[in-house]
């Protein structure tokens, strides 16, 4: 079905969540179009994670609406909460990066870049590994395809993972702070195959505290602070010229 | 004739005792995995009802010794309208009960494992059995392999507590060996070579598991 290129991929409305007494969003919309970076920032607590957990109901939101390409994401449009299955469906049309990697650690590289396109999808597995061997090439990482997990270092680690997210050709992807598990040394390395994807018009929705990713790379910033967006401009705006109080010392601590 | 002609004479007796016994042993065990592998997942339910239930049903279950449970079973049900034959009361006492520890030993694996691997599964668009079974259930077998093959040694040497309802398992055999010709030692050291040599078996294959593994980093954090 055809749809005008305006229509954002990913949109959420008031999205509200609360921990027992403890509310952790305060009613967040968003909406991402096709081949955006959008990157999430803001201080711990902030409710960014959450926020990530919500779109593809990992966390079970207390009100507010997701659409992924204008179907509704968790619940139907009479309000009727989505089975397992028609759960299942449209979290894997959506690509989820973890900032501890999850991979699954009885399968080796390739099998983990495999199982979901050949299980969930019920891609041929010949087909499913060719896939799977661009990938980790696009990765870096085809000469690891047969290890396990477990002999990986923390960067290859979210690579293979950021690949194993690709292989379902996802309409978005979600990182959750994806470098902050990370040795210094290998931030670098994740944050490169991020660009690519970027370049290549992948639409990205970033939870992160790399500052110099955010605006080299992003199309628009999100600034959340106790559970709200408080600023949501261009990365040149946000990071020359924050407009309120808690963007600016937000950004005093990281520059 | 001495006591050892016996045995040789008597050797059929052994060997259909045996087979049956390594019959019900793998029947059981299969059964019994199965089994709680499905009651893992009413141990974990998110309702609580649900899982307050099964801890109920599991907790019960291993609180009662095996002999008094299939006696039940067999002696004790035909009060209730229910006969069963002394094989299918053996072989559902044996599923029934170890499913239960099987499905305890599952469960406190679970529960160590990260939070991490079921939602990357469920990001990926897994969800119910097939993510349980592709996902879960292995790395909860890789990571308590001693502990389900010492179980597995308990089904083993459950078996013979079957000779009590009349199933013709290896105990039986040399029991009644015994009562026949008045050989009170010889029927039960080749019992318990027997019952030895599958533990050896089993001993083995907890070994293979152990080494896969290890091979994939299990228990190296």
């Amino acid at each position: 079905m055809a749809r005008p290129d305006s229509d954002p991929v990913l949109k959420a409305l008031n999205i509200t969540k609360s921990f027992g007494a403890l509310q952790v969003l305060h009613g967040v919309s968003l909406e991402i179009n096709s081949g955006k970076t959008v990157s999430i920032l803001g201080p711990s607590g902030s409710g960014k994670s959450t926020l990530l957990r919500c779109i593809n109901w990992l966390e079970r939101p207390n009100s507010g609406e997701i659409y992924l390409d204008g179907e509704p994401v968790g619940r139907h449009p009479n309000g009727e909460l989505m089975s397992d299955r028609e759960l299942a469906a449209i979290r894997a049309r959506m690509g989820k990066v973890f900032q501890s990697f999850n991979l699954w650690p009885h399968f080796t590289v390739l099998e983990n870049v495999i199982e979901a396109p050949v299980q969930v999808l019920g891609v041929p597995k010949a087909q499913a590994i060719e896939q799977a061997e661009q990938l980790l090439q696009k990765v870096g990482l085809q000469d690891k395809r047969d290890v396990y997990p477990y002999s990986l270092s923390g960067g290859q680690k979210q690579r293979v993972a950021i690949a194993r997210a690709l292989a379902m050709s996802p309409r978005v992807m979600l990182f959750d702070e994806p470098t902050s598990a990370l040795d210094p040394e290998l931030v670098g390395e994740v944050l490169a195959v991020m660009r690519d994807l970027t370049r290549e018009g992948m639409t990205m929705l970033v939870v992160t505290h790399e500052m110099a990713f955010a605006r080299d790379v992003s199309d628009e910033v999100i600034f959340m602070d106790q559970g709200e967006i408080v600023e949501q401009t261009t990365p040149d705006r946000f990071f020359s010229n924050p407009e309120t109080r808690r963007a600016q010392q937000f950004l005093a601590r990281y520059q | 004739m001495s006591d050892w002609d016996i045995i040789i004479q008597e050797w059929p007796r052994f060997a259909n005792g045996f087979l049956n016994s390594v019959v019900l042993f793998v029947a059981s065990t299969i059964g019994a995995f199965v089994l709680g592998g499905l009651m893992v997942n009413g141990l974990r339910s998110s309702r609580s009802i649900v899982r307050r239930a099964f801890h109920f049903y599991v907790d019960g279950l291993r609180m009662l010794p095996f002999l008094i449970f299939v006696y039940l079973l067999y002696y004790g049900l035909p009060s209730f309208g229910i006969k069963l034959d002394a094989w299918t009361a053996g072989l559902l006492g044996l599923v029934i009960y170890h499913s239960a520890y099987v499905a305890e030993i599952l469960r406190g694996s679970w529960d160590q494992l990260p939070n991490g691997q079921s939602e990357s599964a469920q990001a990926c668009g897994f969800y119910g059995i097939k993510m349980f079974r592709r996902i879960i259930l292995p790395q909860l077998i890789l990571n308590t392999a001693p502990i389900l093959g010492n179980q597995l040694i308990y089904m083993l040497k459950d078996t013979a507590f079957l000779m009590i309802i009349t199933v013709q398992e290896l105990t039986y055999a040399a029991s009644s060996v015994q009562s026949m010709y008045f050989v009170p030692l010889q029927p039960f050291i080749i019992a318990i070579a027997l019952y030895w040599a599958v533990s050896l078996l089993i001993e083995g294959l907890v070994a293979l598991v152990h080494r896969t593994a290890k091979e994939r980093g299990f228990g190296q954090t």
